[in-house]
């Protein structure tokens, strides 16, 4: 049975979004990105002179990558800056896709709801995919839902924290009022065990860049998110066990050697 | 007359397109893109886009992201 993401038409074998920033060389980038089984790798704009050469090192990357390009709008505090980096990057990685984000607040990088909303309202209209970075609020994502998002992407916690699925509750609520919408946990993701909480709670991808490229292996780091998600992915599928309070034996109790029923021998019941 | 590239400021003769002006600082290819004044400029008005003193260009390209 084939169990593809499918996001805005397209149809994904992986379940693991990875950012390209961050790594210790494009060479371990490169090698990471592929270790990682993504096929959808996200991006981003700068400004640039031509005597820089990074531009062209990510261009040609992107040219032998295969992957699906999904430019962010990292850094942007207003719709209206939003509007023109998501053209800019429309023009330069001719697609359609965008990773949406609007951040609020310098210190914790908190999606800014209201700019978000309005931002997204607007790059619909104009034919962009969004892939909005949100919170966990339900009343945020409806709304996002409600302007023509057809996929959000709730945070696990800010940005570079590494601190996994910080409102579990908010996560799951989300989960289950939304049961239809693909749902990918962008950011906050440190380890590969909360990458696989996530899909094991029935999110349907997770978006990560800092616990793959700062770890002391990338390349390595890259392959155990990819277990953990393809694991978590198949447990979901699965379907888990219901926790319960106290313990339940699993080994057979019938005919255990060594006992015997309390009874005395030669006593007149 | 004066205007901004990239938030540093350079000297310019009135009149010049857009497309002169990155041309002169050694834009070439297609992998940046510009908006002026905070609002996208696409590639094919570059020609018919005429600078004036004071405009303020941002020339982006590919960079890592996350």
């Amino acid at each position: 049975m084939m169990d593809t993401l499918k996001l805005y038409g397209k149809a994904f074998d992986s379940r693991l979004l990875v950012g390209t920033a961050l790594y210790p060389s494009p060479a371990v980038m490169r090698e990471s990105v592929h270790a990682s089984g993504s096929q959808i790798i996200t991006l981003s704009l700068r400004r640039q002179n031509p005597e820089q050469q990074q531009g062209k090192m990510i261009w040609d990357y992107i040219q032998e990558s295969g992957c699906q390009l999904l430019p962010n709008t990292a850094g942007c505090k207003t719709p209206k800056e939003v509007i023109a980096l998501a053209e800019m990057s429309r023009e330069i990685f001719a697609t359609d896709w965008l990773k949406l984000e609007v951040i609020g607040d310098d210190y914790n990088l908190q999606p800014d709801p209201y700019g978000l909303i309005e931002a997204a309202r607007e790059l619909v209209k104009r034919g962009f995919n969004v892939l909005p970075y949100c919170t966990d609020d339900l009343v945020v994502c409806r709304k996002l839902l409600d302007v023509g998002c057809e996929v959000l992407m709730p945070w696990g916690s800010p940005i570079g924290t590494g601190r996994g699925l910080m409102n579990k509750y908010n996560l799951q609520t989300l989960r289950e009022r939304l049961p239809d919408v693909p749902l990918i946990i962008d950011a906050g993701i440190g380890a590969p065990s909360q990458a696989g909480e996530a899909m094991e709670m029935g999110f349907d991808a997770v978006l990560l860049n800092t616990a793959i490229a700062k770890a002391q292996n990338p390349v390595l780091m890259a392959q155990a998110f990819k277990l953990a998600i393809e694991s978590g992915r198949a447990a979901r599928n699965a379907g888990l066990m219901l926790k319960r309070q106290t313990a339940s034996p699993s080994t057979p109790t019938l005919d255990m050697p060594f006992w015997q029923q309390t009874v005395t021998v030669g006593e007149n019941a | 007359m004066q205007l901004l590239v990239n938030g540093e400021s350079i000297n310019l003769n009135d009149g010049v397109s857009l497309a002169a002006l990155l041309q002169q600082l050694g834009y070439t290819g297609e992998t940046f893109a510009v908006a002026v004044n905070g609002d996208f400029v696409p590639r094919a008005t570059y020609d018919a886009t005429t600078m004036n003193a004071g405009d303020q260009l941002d020339i982006v390209a590919p960079v890592v992201g996350g």
